[in-house]
């Protein structure tokens, strides 16, 4: 204990400068925001690294059964899919969408030609009216909408792609329900645009466009893309939304027709007072 | 010895006045203040005892501090300062042995000394201090930048003082 209190008083310079030091720590760390977040923030990726590693390390004993989970994840969502890539021709899945008392029909098809470099791009599918394809159909991938069925022959179908000048598509902001008319403006097959939202909406980098269903084309809810970016340009009175398209027209392979069973019902209606278009 | 704290006490009132009322409105383009008030640890007698030494500092920086929003930074910054003048005294003088008790001066030491001195204290008093002001070791090099060229425009007004103070003693004696 003396050799202790000897030892601290011989280097008590060290030992002060040491105390006043903690002290001079202790309120900076204690009254600036900045300095404490900060200290606090180190803290937690210290204490968060740490636990990382644990659960990296322990991850591996509970891997079983994850898969198991997985596995029973995977055979309820695949009774659930309306189309799956893997079966056969002739197929057909019929999908109740409770919400709207609509039923839609899938067919699934291959793209066997497809373009995306010209202004006006086509694809053609392997599946025609022998098949149950007709004119108005929509042609959904699996990452979101792809065409509109044009014209069919016994068994093939074209397909106007999103990317072609005469394509509008009727989508709206999945958080608010706004709607607005999806359209390509050519050059790049990554990027659509979407038109008359208005600019009181609150929009964000990141917001994702879905199908409105009001064409009678396609189901509602359907991917398209998110927001890339967003501007009003000067004269407009609605935003002019580039929109990031998730799917890749590159490298299509397998599609779904949709077949809407109500649309000349709709149809009818909506000439017969003429709302329709 | 009265006298002596007299004389203390008012050289700290005079340099805190200085660097609170006039130095630190200050911002040369924007991030460079001078600080004068490390003077008055920098001119503590060569003899004094190293608990008032400490003590002074630290108090010296927490008023700095008190008074600029700024709690723990200066006196932080003002003590490792005063913990290291020990060593930087014995570093660049010859002679080690400093029986009187007197002041790193013109008078004294010579200009030169004095200098050299002034800026290697003054420039780890800033280093510490814009280092502790910005928390962080990414963009250390605006740090460095902002540490050296205060350094400057602090040590030349030290120089300033020194020589202001240097007439009015030789005009007294």
């Amino acid at each position: 204990m003396r050799n202790l209190i000897n030892f601290i008083t011989r280097h008590y310079f060290f030992f002060l400068f040491a105390l006043l030091q903690v002290v001079a720590m202790m309120f900076i760390v204690q009254n600036n925001t900045y300095h404490r977040s900060f200290f606090i923030n180190s803290s937690n990726f210290i204490t968060g690294n740490i636990y990382r590693m644990q659960s990296g390390i322990t991850q591996y004993f509970s891997l079983k059964s994850i898969n198991e989970q997985l596995m029973e994840e995977n055979t309820r969502l695949r009774s659930q899919i309306p189309g799956s890539y893997l079966s056969t021709d002739q197929n057909i899945f019929t999908f109740r969408d409770t919400l709207h008392q609509r039923q839609f029909l899938y067919l699934n098809a291959r793209v066997i030609n497809n373009s995306v470099r010209n202004r006006n791009n086509h694809m053609t599918l392997n599946k025609g009216r022998l098949h149950g394809i007709r004119p108005d159909m929509g042609v959904i991938g699996p990452n979101g909408v792809i065409g509109i069925v044009k014209d069919v022959s016994g068994n093939f179908s074209s397909v106007i792609s999103l990317l072609h000048s005469d394509m509008q598509i009727s989508a709206k902001i999945q958080k608010n329900n706004h709607l607005g008319t999806i359209l390509w403006q050519g050059f790049d097959h990554t990027k659509a645009t979407m038109l008359y939202i208005p600019p009181h909406v609150e929009l964000e980098k990141g917001d994702t466009i879905i199908t409105s269903g009001f064409s009678q084309i396609f189901p509602e809810g359907i991917a398209i893309g998110v927001i890339d970016e967003f501007e009003v340009r000067r004269g407009d009175n609605f935003y002019t939304i580039d929109v990031k398209l998730f799917t890749d027209f590159n490298k299509l392979e397998y599609v779904h027709v949709v077949q809407n069973i109500f649309l000349e019902e709709v149809d009818g209606l909506e000439t017969q007072n003429g709302s329709g278009n | 010895m009265d006298f002596k704290i007299i004389k203390h006490t008012g050289r700290f009132l005079i340099m805190i006045g200085i660097q609170l009322l006039i130095l630190n409105q200050i911002h040369f383009s924007g991030f460079i203040t001078p600080y004068l008030y490390p003077l008055f640890i920098l001119l503590l007698p060569f003899n004094i005892k190293g608990y008032t030494l400490l003590l002074t500092a630290f108090f010296t920086g927490l008023v700095i501090d008190i008074f600029s929003d700024s709690p723990g930074m200066h006196a932080s910054a003002t003590l490792i300062m005063a913990f290291l003048r020990p060593a930087v005294i014995s570093l660049i003088t010859v002679k080690t042995e400093f029986d009187q008790d007197i002041e790193p001066r013109f008078d004294f030491m010579g200009a030169g000394w004095v200098f050299i001195y002034t800026l290697i204290l003054i420039f780890i008093h800033h280093l510490s201090l814009f280092t502790l002001e910005i928390f962080r070791f990414a963009d250390y090099g605006e740090t460095m930048l902002q540490t050296i060229l205060s350094t400057a425009f602090s040590v030349g007004l030290i120089m300033l003082a020194h020589i202001l103070m240097g007439t009015q003693k030789k005009t007294k004696t």
